[in-house]
């Protein structure tokens, strides 16, 4: 039998390092020298106030004229305008539909596509010329062509979104799932696993942190292509609401409209980040 | 009766340009039930190929292997085998990773819970079950890989370097630990190695391969009783078998390092 002590071999690598005051950073300033937290919160919150300074001097201290560009105070009154008069919350509500429409469409599609890629190398030969040829394809030039298939309505929206989103999403999830560790497939074949357990066991849980990854990259890339496709023929979302507001010279309303896409992407990313932490803790470790 | 039988096994790779690469020269070879052989050979003598191509992992060019009288195929659960590198799922927990096997081939529930609670307890894991492979020690890793192995209840266990990567002082532990488990737990067992001391300390039986192209150079019997104590690494004996096996080595490596 084992006449081994096992408590002389089982330390975690874990244990050693509770109790540990950090050490004092002598050179802040080399390259790859850590920032803690506080300080990274001050440094990201910084370079928006030194935006709006800049952006506030140059407006309100009269040196860019209003038709071009509107002060900060102008773009807040209008945005307060959109909400209270012009029901701006239903745009919003509609451009947000729309990118996750599509998106989720998109996704439903193209990751067991990309997995069927990326685990069988003849769906891989038979999809991967077509599909990286479609990746070049740029969704905003097919809007045309929607129109004219699907007509003005909410469909057209979404088929914007979901050409833009389909085929890079495929590609992506092909290569994660494709560049999966050969030895950990082949420890599982010698722990008994068939095919169909390599694939479910194996190749797509290894994968899953670089799919959620590939998700949240592309959502961003979607909230690009929906803007386009409410800047033609269409009646409501931010993208509507920026090209009447072009129309009538209302800088500020372009730009309160510009910043709240890019608050709801900054929100949608954090939630994003936030649940692949939580769903792929031993990813993190 | 020998339980695994390796009949004319070679092995060629052919490389991108069309040169061929002879890793294994025929070889015969045979392992009995609940035998310990170790392949000791210097690195790159094809003694993993071989290996290899026991767990169905890789192909013979001629030959074929046999396990209780069937040719190998591919790969299976009645070939457990413990790798070099560190193996264990990532995503899955110690417990997990131990179960993995036995729900690939649909155990109930509580059997599997069962078994691997044993073998946490055998390679001195408790306490770790909920822990995930890198909030482990190298050589915590490998002792699940064994424990996992182990669980599915293998006719042979293959060992590829499983301790190549570990520290002198942590190797030296795995090795009585596996070799206490054999004892306890007969067991078909085929390790390959470099190192002589750990071919000698664990085996029953050492083959030595030669330089690529690799085959079986010389076969030796080791007869300390068992149970063995890491003492009898410096008796007499032990010197006297290292010191052959180092001379057989020494003439392989430089043959090795000529090409």
């Amino acid at each position: 039998m084992a006449a081994l002590s096992n408590s002389t071999i089982s330390d975690a690598k874990g244990t050693t390092d509770s109790g540990a005051v950090a050490p004092v950073r002598r050179r802040p300033l080399a390259p790859l020298e850590s920032v803690n937290l506080t300080t990274r919160w001050a440094l990201g919150l910084a370079f928006f106030v030194l935006f709006f300074a800049v952006w506030s001097f140059f407006t309100l201290g009269g040196y860019v004229s209003p038709t071009f560009l509107a002060s900060p105070i102008t773009m807040a009154e209008e945005g307060w305008m959109l909400f209270a008069k012009y029901n701006f919350l239903y745009d919003i509500g509609m451009t947000v539909w729309r990118v996750f429409g599509g998106f989720f469409l998109a996704a439903v599609i193209a990751v067991p596509l990309g997995i069927a890629m990326g685990a069988h190398k003849g769906v891989e030969a038979f999809l991967e010329p077509f599909v990286s040829f479609c990746r070049y394809l740029p969704a905003s030039a097919f809007i045309p062509l929607l129109i004219l298939w699907a007509g003005l309505g909410e469909l057209q929206k979404l088929l914007v979104i979901f050409i833009g989103s389909v085929f890079q999403i495929t590609l992506m999830v092909a290569v994660t799932v494709g560049s999966a560790r050969r030895d950990l497939v082949e420890a599982a074949y010698t722990l008994g696993a068939d095919s169909s357990g390599i694939v479910k066991r194996v190749l797509i849980p290894g994968a899953a942190p670089g799919i959620a990854e590939t998700l949240r990259l592309v959502l961003g890339w979607a909230w690009t292509y929906v803007i386009v496709a409410e800047l033609i023929g269409s009646s409501s979302g931010i993208g509507h609401m920026i090209t009447d507001s072009q129309a009538l010279l209302n800088t500020g309303q372009i730009i309160f409209g510009i910043i709240i896409i890019g608050l709801i992407g900054l929100v949608s990313d954090f939630a994003f980040k936030a649940l692949n932490r939580r769903l792929f803790v031993w990813s993190a470790l | 009766m020998s339980q695994l039988a390796i009949q004319n096994v070679s092995r060629i790779f052919h490389g991108a340009r069309g040169q061929q690469t002879q890793a294994l020269l025929p070889i015969d070879f045979d392992v009995h039930e609940n035998d310990f052989v170790t392949i000791l050979g210097p690195s790159g003598c094809g003694k993993s190929t071989l290996l290899r191509i026991v767990a169905g992992l890789d192909y013979p060019t001629t030959g074929r292997v046999l396990l209780d009288g069937q040719p190998v195929e591919g790969p299976g659960a009645d070939r457990g085998m413990v790798f070099q590198s560190y193996t264990l799922f990532p995503w899955l927990t110690v417990e997990q990773n131990i179960r993995f096997g036995l729900r690939e081939r649909g155990m109930p529930k509580p059997e599997q819970q069962e078994r691997c609670n044993f073998f946490i307890a055998k390679v001195g894991l408790r306490g770790f079950e909920n822990h995930f492979p890198k909030q482990l020690s190298g050589g915590m890793q490998q002792r699940t890989a064994i424990a996992r192995a182990l669980a599915n209840d293998p006719k042979i266990l293959l060992l590829d370097e499983p301790f190549g990567a570990l520290d002198n002082q942590t190797r030296v532990l795995m090795q009585e630990l596996l070799l206490g488990i054999w004892e306890s737990a007969q067991k078909t067992v085929l390790f390959v190695t470099h190192d002589i001391d750990e071919a000698i300390f664990m085996a029953n039986r050492v083959a030595v391969f030669s330089a690529r192209p690799g085959r079986i150079k010389t076969e030796l019997a080791v007869d300390f009783p068992h149970p063995r104590h890491y003492t009898i690494k410096t008796s007499p004996e032990f010197m006297e078998l290292k010191a052959r096996l180092t001379e057989e080595i020494r003439a392989e490596s430089m043959a090795a390092a000529d090409h």
